[in-house]
Parts: structure tokens; C-alpha cells; sequence
């Protein structure tokens, strides 16, 4: 039912950019932030990423042997779940394939965790990481990420809501089943596709 | 701790009345809403608003819960004008008593308190950002609780204090609730106020007018502030674990 008086005068950002929006999203120029904590701010020389089956430890990367992987540049849109947008951001990071790729991994089990410094995880299934759809991105808008968006390393996995691009990310961590992370433990969608509105646990 | 369990009930929209608006501020009116039935929330939570425009086009916001739980139908949301903004504009210019807008939640598992999570507590707000604080003091006082709790909150004057009488209230009943305000555009403040920006000092201040160092920490405000308060805290000692925190804007 509309709302009285509601034409949704604001709309005019997106209006110009038609089937760009997903339901219920507005358009930022900002970037705004979210985090459940305080920044952690973790030196390059301390940073290392991990790839894990289950608990077991495949291959672990220093900032200096990551920087090295091959290095792929996208500017796609993204979604957060608190209902902005934003278009055409850059990034630059490292496939979640050539990830795999330098480990010698084959994809062992359909789902991941992602872990990161803070304590926080997300849960993607392996399908929405593969094909150049996921990836660990180390740099925006051609500097390197700031701490409050996640850097040094941030995981960036733009078709889905936005808590699922973990920042501060350390490990990713293949799973037997679809296990539920930080926020889709409270309350928030399980696989938070922004076209079909999955926000919430049962959307 | 309230949380962890995973919630499978899909959380509706439902068309909720508006019975009261009050201006808190000269940037923030609160708004009171009737729900089709009984809201159970945890302070710290909030709601999500939909508009709907009559060709379809719909805006969302989310907007935190500022009365506290009390297994009515009844609800406070604070929303506080922002200039270029699409839906707080609407509320202030167009939204009336005797509309109905669209609510769903509650919403947030992790920016949440009641007093059965016990304290101490330090709470650290900004501008709009002491609202799910203020829910939490409302509970508190609700429950007649004495879990100590010290709230810092920053402003730009004492005008901009939402709900400023009732906090320093709150504080007059002398049961372990501590209100240090700060005012940041202020040079001549009344007594009781401080002045200037939240810094180690002031927190550290803070800390001291609790009995033992805070189970929990919540901060809530934009994200500058945000930041600012979780670094001196870190800088204080306070575990990175204990402190949680939610930000509005850029």
C-alpha cells in the first residue's frame, strides 16, 4: 500500500541508472561504514592469510608472498544490507581462483567461512567465489585499503549483500555443510542476494 | 548474552499507525507508533521503515528502538532530519498522527543489552547515536536495576541533548547511573556539562565513575566519532572483545 504523501522525491540518483538498484537500496556517493567492534589495525608485516579444509591449514600466504599472486582490477557495484549503494567502486585483489590456483587446491567441499581479525566469519558458498565472482581485494580506488574498510586485505564478493566482502580478512576456510557466520548468527540472511532482498533470516 | 539463536520467522512488514510525534530536538522528532500487535525486542535493536510510493517505488531506512521493551504495541522511534536526506525529510514535513507506515523487526543481534547481561555497562553516544543508548537507560530504569552505568554523550549544544531532561533525571536518582555530557559548539555550558570532544581523557573519566572496569562497552554515533571512542578505549586497556559498536552515515 503507498505511504501518504510518499512520491520519493530523492530518487533521482538512481532513477538515471534504471534496473541498477536493487529493491529497497538508495544510492551513496559516501562510503559508509559498518563493523560490529573497534578497527583492528594490523601491520603488513604481521598480516598472513590462510587457507584452510575444515581445520586443517592447505597454505598460508605473508603480505609479501600475496602481493606477488596475479593481480585482477574490477569495478563492480555494491549493496549493504543497511540499504545503501554504491557504483562503480575499484578494487584490486587476488581471485579467489588464482588463490586456489597457487595452493594447487581443487575446491574440496560446496561451502566457506571466512575468518578475520576481529573474530568476525560470513559464510559463502563456494559457486558465488569461483568464475571471478569472489575475490581478496588489497587495494581501493588504487591506494591500499584503510583500516575502517577492511584493509589490509578485505574479502569482496560484490553480487552479495555487503557483510559478506568480510574485512580484515585472515582465512578462508572450506566447509562440510553451509555453516552460519557473525551476523547470519543474528538474525541476517544466510546467502543475502540484494536482487531478491534477502536481508534477514527468512526472506 | 541475548543472542545466538538463529531466528527462522520471517520478520513482516506490518502497517503501524502513528499516535504521537514529539520534537526532541530542533533536528529530531520522535514519532510513536501503534503496531498490529505487542513488539518483543531487546534494547539496542531497531526497526526497519519502508515507504512506498503509489507507482511502486519504495525507500528504506532503519531507525532504532527508543522506548523501552514493555510488551505493548506501542513504540518510539527518534529520527533525526538530514537535509539532503530522502525518507528522515518525509517524516518531518509530511508524516502526521493517524498515517500508517510500514515497520519490520526487530532487528540486530549483536548491538543489544537488558539488564539480565548485567554490567558494568559504559555507554558512548553521538548526536543521534545515543538512542539505542537511551533505550538501554529506559530498561534499566524500568527494571529498577542498579547495574552501574556511566553514558557519555556528545552534542553540539545543550539544545541538541535528545531527551537531555530525562537522562539528567535519570541521573538525579542517584542508583549507579552516571551522565557525563559534552558539548562540542558550546564555550559557556551550564554546570553538570562538559565541553569539547570525546578523548581518552574524557573517557577515562568516564571509567572511573564505574565500580570495577565494564562487562560491556557500546558506542554508537557517526562514523568519525565511532572510531575516535573505539581507539581511546582501546588505548585505555579496554579488551577489543568487550566493545561494541554501530555507525551511522559516511
Amino acid at each position: 500500500m503507498a505511504t501518504r504523501g510518499f512520491t520519493g522525491r530523492g530518487r533521482g540518483t538512481g532513477a538515471e541508472h534504471p534496473g541498477r538498484l536493487p529493491p529497497g537500496q538508495f544510492l551513496t556517493t559516501d562510503f559508509p561504514v559498518l563493523s560490529a567492534g573497534p578497527t583492528p589495525h594490523i601491520a603488513r608485516e604481521d598480516w598472513r592469510f590462510e587457507l584452510r579444509v575444515g581445520p586443517r591449514q592447505i597454505k598460508s600466504w605473508s603480505w609479501g608472498d600475496f602481493i606477488r599472486l596475479p593481480i585482477t582490477k574490477v569495478t563492480p557495484d555494491i549493496h549493504c544490507v543497511t540499504k545503501w549503494s554504491k557504483f562503480d567502486t575499484n578494487w584490486e585483489g587476488v581471485s579467489i581462483q588464482d588463490l586456489l590456483a597457487d595452493a594447487a587446491l581443487e575446491p574440496p567441499t560446496a561451502f566457506t567461512l571466512a575468518h578475520s581479525y576481529d573474530g568476525y566469519s560470513t559464510n559463502v558458498p563456494v559457486k558465488d567465489l569461483l568464475g571471478g565472482r569472489g575475490m581478496v581485494a588489497i587495494a581501493y580506488d588504487g591506494k591500499p585499503i584503510a583500516a575502517e574498510h577492511g584493509g589490509p586485505a578485505r574479502l569482496l564478493i560484490p553480487h552479495l549483500y555487503f557483510w559478506k566482502s568480510a574485512k580484515w580478512v585472515k582465512a578462508l576456510q572450506f566447509t562440510e555443510r553451509d555453516e552460519a557466520g557473525f551476523w547470519e548468527l543474528r538474525g541476517y540472511h544466510m546467502y543475502g542476494d540484494p536482487w531478491r532482498e534477502q536481508r534477514y533470516s527468512g526472506d | 548474552m541475548a543472542q545466538g539463536a538463529l531466528r527462522l520467522v520471517k520478520l513482516v512488514w506490518q502497517p503501524a499507525t502513528v499516535v504521537a510525534i514529539e520534537r526532541r530536538t530542533p533536528t529530531v522528532k520522535s514519532f510513536f507508533f501503534r503496531l498490529p500487535r505487542a513488539l518483543s525486542f531487546i534494547p539496542g535493536q531497531h526497526m526497519d521503515v519502508r515507504l512506498t510510493a503509489p507507482d511502486g517505488y519504495e525507500a528504506q531506512r532503519s531507525y532504532s528502538i527508543a522506548s523501552a521493551p514493555d510488551g505493548t504495541e506501542r513504540i518510539e522511534l527518534a529520527i533525526e532530519l538530514l537535509q539532503d536526506g530522502e525518507v528522515s525529510p518525509f517524516f518531518f514535513d509530511t508524516v502526521a498522527v493517524g498515517d500508517e507506515i510500514d515497520l519490520r523487526g526487530p532487528i540486530g543481534g549483536h548491538f543489544m543489552w537488558s539488564v539480565d547481561d548485567g554490567g558494568p555497562l559504559l555507554l558512548v553516544g553521538g548526536g543521534s547515536g545515543v538512542v539505542p543508548l537511551a533505550c538501554m537507560l529506559r530498561h534499566r530504569a524500568a527494571r529498577r536495576s542498579a547495574i552501574p552505568v556511566t553514558l557519555v554523550f556528545s552534542a553540539r549544544t545543550a539544545a541538541d541533548l535528545i531527551f537531555g531532561d530525562e537522562l539528567r533525571m535519570l541521573r538525579a536518582r542517584r542508583d549507579g547511573f552516571h551522565f557525563i555530557p559534552t558539548l562540542t559548539r558550546e564555550t559557556n555550558p551550564a554546570p553538570g556539562h562538559r565541553v569539547g570532544r570525546i578523548d581518552g581523557s574524557l573517557l577515562s573519566d568516564a571509567l572511573a565513575l564505574l565500580p570495577s572496569p565494564p562487562k560491556l562497552v557500546f558506542v554508537c554515533g557517526a562514523n568519525a566519532f565511532v572510531e575516535t571512542a573505539a581507539d581511546a578505549l582501546l588505548g585505555l586497556g579496554i579488551p577489543p572483545t568487550t566493545i561494541r559498536t554501530e555507525r551511522y552515515g559516511g
